[in-house]
């Protein structure tokens, strides 16, 4: 009885497994580099002209980051020693060294689920400058305000509430990077890198995640979005 | 012509005397083991002996070692045993011929079976007992403690980190932890969001938490010194991260950083809702304050 179906050689079927291993190898370092390529970049503090042993940074939070993937969720944008915006939340500052930080929020904000957070802790003089004035604690009912996000290093037990836009004005910023002519506030603290070098996790501890569950997917778990590391270096 | 395979077989003396010696080495080095188990490696078991909780669950895994290890051993003795006497030699190829003795098979399934029975009873038995209360009793603990002086303790889980708060201090939140020596602890855990997991792993304290459940656990502190609270439930991307140290430390020194925190903490804590064994923040999904069951919007507050 003759055989069905077709009957390749030897050659033929070690070419189709070659080809089926590369394949699949191209496929999985496709996978890998294009990974590593959409990790957001590392932006490095800036070494303070005016005070010793200083870093600056600036940051902006917006409601959205306008670029990448998902342009609608809220986000960081961290401005280089240049003066050019990234939008990232790897931060590397070095050891031992203040950290003097600037943000500029751009979101409008609300209660907190856990009040706790409105409490400023971890600062240099256990305040924060809120839009020129000076708060141990940021009141997270204010009448359309409230707090927008809050910037957290619980390795450094750093805490800062991040005091929300009015959401009724007129020029609220719709997409980032948002600049200072749109509507925002700003908040102004330092706080010490530590005595060692290590990668502290940063996050936001208001659930800004619309539309996840509980509001701490999306952009909650993301890398630069409103999850990020500091890298204490050398 | 087929090849004729030589399989020596034992005497029933010979058999009796291998078995005399199986058991006396085993005997002899079970007694060892046990006694090494129990008084050297035994007090240095998890979890420690910084609580009650802890104590008994260490008291636990020692009773459940003295009993496992001789097993183990009977096995690896006869193992070895058979290596050294019933292997081939010249004048046997395949090695002895071992058949199966019904006495001795039966032995074998009666002493183990018994022993995975006491366990699980023992195991049981302890779980109700104040050795388990450490693993979190639900709402309703079956068991608590026999006095009514209490410090309470509030844990509340959140992605990523847990906050504490404290009733008997004007209901405070703290995102540290400390506790005083010799006290009897109540732990309300709870959740403000998904389901995480309240580890104090030297205190003996492992209990779930859950949102708009208060879990109780209870544990007396025995020991000063740092414990290590982790999250033990995946929770998300800083689940890993979702860690924090606390101290036992004598009384004066509680009370001295609980009033210290109390004062540093006023302004905040009249932020918070009023303390209530568990809370229902979910309601605007994103945002939101958290309040006490039963009133989602917080107006009642």
């Amino acid at each position: 009885m003759p055989r069905r179906g077709v009957s390749l050689s030897k050659g033929a079927r070690a070419g189709i497994v070659l080809i089926s291993f590369a394949a699949a190898i191209g496929l999985i370092l496709f996978g890998i580099f294009g990974y590593l390529r959409s990790s957001p970049d590392v932006v490095t503090a800036t070494q303070s002209t005016s005070q010793p042993n200083t870093v600056n940074l600036v940051m902006q939070v917006d409601g959205a980051v306008g670029v990448g993937a998902h342009p609608n969720w809220v986000g960081y944008w961290v401005q280089d020693a240049n003066g050019v915006w990234h939008q990232t939340t790897l931060v590397k500052v070095p050891v031992n060294t203040n950290v003097h930080v600037t943000v500029y929020e751009y979101d409008s904000g609300g209660a907190l689920r856990n009040p706790e957070w409105a409490k400023v802790s971890g600062v240099s003089g256990g305040q924060v400058n809120l839009n020129g004035t000076e708060d141990a604690i940021v009141n997270p009912n204010s009448p359309g305000n409230g707090i927008a996000h809050t910037f957290v290093i619980p390795g450094l037990n750093v805490t800062v509430p991040l005091y929300g836009v009015n959401g009724s004005v007129k020029n609220f910023c719709q997409t980032g990077p948002c600049n200072l002519s749109e509507a925002h506030t700003t908040t102004s603290f330092a706080f010490f890198s530590g005595s060692s070098v290590h990668s502290y996790h940063w996050q936001c501890f208001v659930p800004c995640g619309l539309g996840y569950l509980e509001g701490n997917g999306g952009p909650m778990q993301s890398l630069g979005n409103m999850a990020g590391f500091f890298e204490v270096v050398k | 012509m087929a090849k004729t395979m030589n399989f020596p077989t034992y005497s029933s003396e010979e058999g009796k005397k291998h078995a005399r010696n199986i058991v006396a080495i085993w005997f002899v080095v079970a007694v060892i083991a046990d006694l090494i188990v129990w008084f050297v490696y035994g007090p240095h078991m998890p979890p420690g002996t910084m609580t009650d909780q802890a104590r008994g669950a260490q008291f636990d895994i020692k009773v459940v070692s003295v009993m496992a290890v001789p097993v183990l051993l009977f096995l690896w003795t006869f193992g070895f045993y058979a290596v050294a006497k019933f292997r081939g030699g010249k004048d046997r190829a395949e090695g002895y011929y071992i058949k199966g003795n019904v006495k001795t098979q039966a032995a074998w399934y009666i002493i183990t079976a018994s022993l995975v029975l006491f366990l699980a009873g023992f195991g049981t038995y302890e779980l109700v007992l104040p050795a388990g209360a450490g693993g979190g009793e639900g709402p309703s603990p079956i068991w608590r403690p026999s006095t009514n002086k209490l410090l309470q303790v509030q844990v509340i889980a959140q992605q990523w980190r847990f906050t504490y708060r404290w009733p008997q201090f004007g209901g405070m939140e703290t995102t540290s932890i400390n506790l005083p020596i010799n006290t009897e602890i109540q732990f309300n855990v709870t959740s403000l969001d998904v389901i995480h997991d309240f580890w104090a792993y030297q205190l003996g304290v492992k209990a779930d938490a859950n949102p708009d459940s208060n879990n109780v656990a209870f544990a007396k502190t025995l020991e000063t010194g740092r414990f290590t609270v982790r999250c033990d439930e995946l929770c998300g991307i800083w689940h890993g991260a979702m860690f924090n140290y606390g101290h036992v430390v004598s009384q004066s020194q509680f009370l001295s950083w609980a009033q210290s925190m109390e004062a540093q903490n006023a302004s905040v804590t009249k932020l918070l809702p009023k303390y209530a064994t568990t809370y229902t923040p979910s309601y605007l999904g994103a945002g939101g304050g958290y309040y006490p069951a039963g009133d989602p919007n917080g107006t009642l507050n």
